[in-house]
């Protein structure tokens, strides 16, 4: 039968193109592979291929003809045997071929896992017995106990092993586990992350520590691209179930490359989880439950609060589940937002603020997607105003996406703007003087909730 | 056509050339249909096709074992047709279909099987080659005997971190083959304008990796050099490089005019070098095959690359809901 030699698409955007010249003429024989015209796209001039071995029957575009249309029958090819005539026949009906319209998709909500209500079940039973922990310890013992239940969870990173923590996070797991599951890297992030999405997608749970998160710079290619979109671009095939974990945010007096918050850069990303504890039962409950967790988790710790000591339930089997809002102070007056290292400015302002007779309510997010929207709008219902505090850029920051939410969701609750407490827009300065000025401090707190107070 | 006479006669069997031929056939043969479809408008985005290097990969696949573990780039149908997967399954998610190994998701760059363990399908030039130590990594922690082979082309091998691959592959002997298909382009830059030094087989010394260059036209010479690497990487001796000097006779993607080359020097190779033809003389001058056994085959292959374009067309778009499943794996 006579086949349509039809008007190529030869770009991703090309709907129509100039027939440039014919490089075949009627009666020709030609070969899979041949060249037998140039089409000029919009983007270039193409040699346009055969595809078919055949006799080049009827030429149906004259060269030179502009703006014809993709799909279009150019010229009709003979295959063996047949003559001329067959191309009449076929000349007659040239259907395009065309995919069915893409019914309008009626959801547009954000791919994130959000709780129908608020969640305000205690995180252990009520007589638990409780120690003191450091962050620090609640950290590794999150780590050894999944290490011990599950055998394909290992560690690896910088300085992990043998060093034993550049922070002293893996005090003691390379004795425990050896050096089969407790692996020092060379530095070269980049490569070992890649290597560690290779070995999730192999069968495995790595965890990876990064010295800190502006190291992890180095290996966001592998984070995003590989580890957060595989699932999906694989129908759910496979994914990534692992952790990438280290300190984020500003230390002390380390200048600006090693003193920035990455929560709102994660924070954006369809198939990554974010987590940002504060407290050493969060530490753990939230790492525990990110170890067994079958996604990518973005693990966000703060190197100054590893020394810091809470309460840590004394049980077997701890975990903090994600997308939970925990809600340290409860107030009528106004909500105050934050996580990580913030809810601390967020307490020590509640504490002054309560002196002046504001009642504040402090919520700690915890974990950063999923995000527990609900815990928050409800609070803001209640106290109809609102602040968050963050120690990141301003800019496109958690507190930013906090404010157009409540808006969208409690705009008739709200009684004065919601105002972003964060970090200054600048890259952190080294000078003591100037570092405090660049970070968040409680008493821009204060000074945001008197705002929106009207004090 | 009739055999040339430049072909030399071979040792490999009947059977096994046969089926040499007929993988390398059906990865032209699709990837032909492919560039068809994509003129079709049916086929979007980009759209790179591994016409050229079809002897690259069958080479390998005959040495692989089941369990052993695929990656590679986007340039990606070759590889998937020569692991076993369906070729329906590939041209309907080039099509963007419920059908596709993706459902429609991922597209011509992004396919996966975990059955024919096949882990994608990248789309960032050299990303795969860590993620393919790291399934190397999983093998030897697992200690279940498999090897991953990790391609990627003459431009990934200018990524740093196909060194940093190097590097910990070699220091903690991952059972990976790395294999760089050198089809002497990076898109537009030929090798001479992008590579310091031409021998890529030789960057892996710094690292203690062994490495070889490969004639990447002729599908047993890949077979034999394939065998040696595997057979290192069993032995548990680490990493090994295989530079199979390859090459791709149609442009970068589909919109690319390739005015970088002559239209001469794709011609020469066309014409002298083919790996198809070349597994096509080697059956009818070891009297293995009759013209009429091959256009049996011809005939079967076209049948396969055309009932995929069926099935590409007439399988629907993803469901509305698609959108928002597989971003999570439920807990």
């Amino acid at each position: 039968m006579a086949i349509e030699i039809l008007m190529p698409a030869l770009s991703p955007t090309m709907e129509e193109g100039t027939l440039a010249k014919w490089l075949v003429k009627e009666g020709d024989t030609v070969q899979s592979g041949d060249v037998i015209a140039e089409i000029e796209t919009d983007k270039a001039t193409m040699e346009f291929e055969a595809v078919d071995e055949g006799v080049v029957g009827k030429l149906l575009v004259a060269e030179g003809t502009e703006n014809v249309a993709v799909n279009t029958a150019i010229a009709i090819m003979l295959e063996d045997g047949e003559d001329a005539s067959a191309a009449v026949v076929a000349e007659v009906a040239v259907a395009a071929e065309t995919p069915v319209a893409t019914a309008p998709v009626a959801a547009s909500v954000p791919a994130q896992v959000a709780a129908p209500a608020p969640d305000r079940s205690p995180d252990w039973p009520e007589g638990t017995e409780v120690k003191q922990q450091t962050v620090r310890e609640a950290l590794r013992d999150a780590m050894s106990e999944e290490m011990r239940r599950d055998d394909t969870v290992f560690l690896m990173g910088e300085e992990v092993a043998e060093y034993q923590g550049a922070y002293k996070i893996s005090q003691g797991m390379l004795d425990e586990f050896g050096s089969k599951r407790v692996i020092d890297t060379p530095i070269t992030e980049h490569g070992f992350t890649g290597i560690a999405v290779g070995a999730a997608f192999g069968g495995l749970r790595p965890i990876v520590e990064f010295m800190t998160f502006n190291f992890a710079m180095q290996a966001i290619d592998q984070i995003i691209n590989s580890a957060a979109k595989t699932r999906y671009m694989s129908g759910g095939q496979m994914g990534a179930p692992m952790v990438f974990r280290g300190a984020n945010g500003a230390a002390a007096r380390v200048g600006a490359q090693h003193s920035q918050d990455y929560s709102a850069w994660y924070a954006q990303i369809p198939g990554l989880k974010v987590v940002a504890p504060f407290s050493a039962s969060d530490a753990k409950g939230l790492l525990k439950t990110a170890i067994r967790d079958p996604n990518p988790v973005i693990f966000l710790e703060n190197e100054l609060m590893y020394g810091r000591a809470f309460d840590v339930p004394v049980m077997d089997d701890f975990t903090v589940p994600f997308g939970k809002a925990r809600i340290w102070r409860e107030g009528s007056d106004v909500t105050i937002v934050s996580f990580s290292i913030g809810v601390q400015y967020a307490l020590d302002a509640a504490e002054e603020l309560a002196k002046e007779g504001i009642s504040a309510e402090v919520i700690d997010l915890r974990s950063l997607r999923p995000i527990d929207y609900e815990t928050v709008i409800a609070s803001v219902m209640k106290t109809n105003r609102c602040v968050t505090v963050e120690e990141g850029y301003p800019v496109a920051s958690i507190g930013n996406h906090l404010s157009a939410t409540i808006m969208e969701r409690a705009f008739d609750y709200l009684d004065a703007p919601v105002i972003n407490v964060a970090g200054k827009d600048v890259p952190m300065p080294y000078a003591a003087n100037l570092e405090k000025l660049a970070l968040v401090t409680a008493d821009d707190v204060i000074a945001a909730v008197k705002t929106v107070t009207y004090r | 056509m009739a055999a040339r006479k430049t072909a030399k006669k071979s040792n490999a069997s009947a059977e096994e050339l046969k089926k040499f031929y007929r993988d390398m056939l059906l990865i032209r043969r699709f990837e032909e249909k492919a560039g068809q479809l994509y003129g079709m408008g049916l086929i979007g985005g980009f759209c790179h096709l591994y016409i050229g290097q079809e002897a690259v990969v069958v080479g390998l696949e005959a040495t692989a074992r089941e369990g052993d573990k695929r990656l590679t780039s986007y340039r990606d149908h070759g590889h998937m047709l020569a692991c076993g997967m369906d070729a329906n399954g590939v041209m309907a998610e080039l099509t963007g279909r419920a059908g596709g190994y993706s459902r429609g998701k991922g597209g011509s760059m992004h396919m996966f099987s975990k059955e024919k363990h096949f882990y994608g399908g990248h789309g960032i030039v050299a990303a795969q080659v860590p993620i393919g130590a790291g399934l190397a990594f999983a093998d030897k922690y697992l200690e279940n005997g498999g090897v991953t082979f990790t391609y990627f082309g003459d431009g990934a091998a200018n990524q740093g971190q196909v060194y940093e691959t190097f590097n910990m592959a070699a220091l903690w002997k991952l059972p990976v083959v790395f294999v760089i298909e050198n089809n002497q382009y990076a898109m537009g830059t030929s090798q001479e304008r992008s590579t310091s030094t031409p021998d890529i087989y030789t960057r892996g010394q710094a690292f203690g990796i062994p490495g070889e260059p490969v004639d990447g036209m002729d599908v047993l010479a890949v077979k034999a050099a394939g065998e040696k690497a595997v057979a290192h990487c069993r032995a548990g001796k680490g990493p090994y490089i295989l530079e199979v000097k390859t090459y791709r006779y149609r442009g970068h993607s589909m919109s690319d005019p390739a005015k970088y080359r002559t239209r001469e020097e794709v011609q020469k190779m066309r014409s002298e070098k083919d790996a198809i033809e070349h597994v096509r003389d080697l059956l009818l001058i070891g009297k293995h095959a009759t013209e009429d056994d091959l256009k049996a085959i011809d005939k079967e292959i076209k049948a396969v690359v055309n009932a995929s374009a069926d099935f590409a067309k007439a399988s629907p778009e993803p469901d509305p809901q698609e959108l928002w499943t597989d971003i999570y794996a439920d807990v």
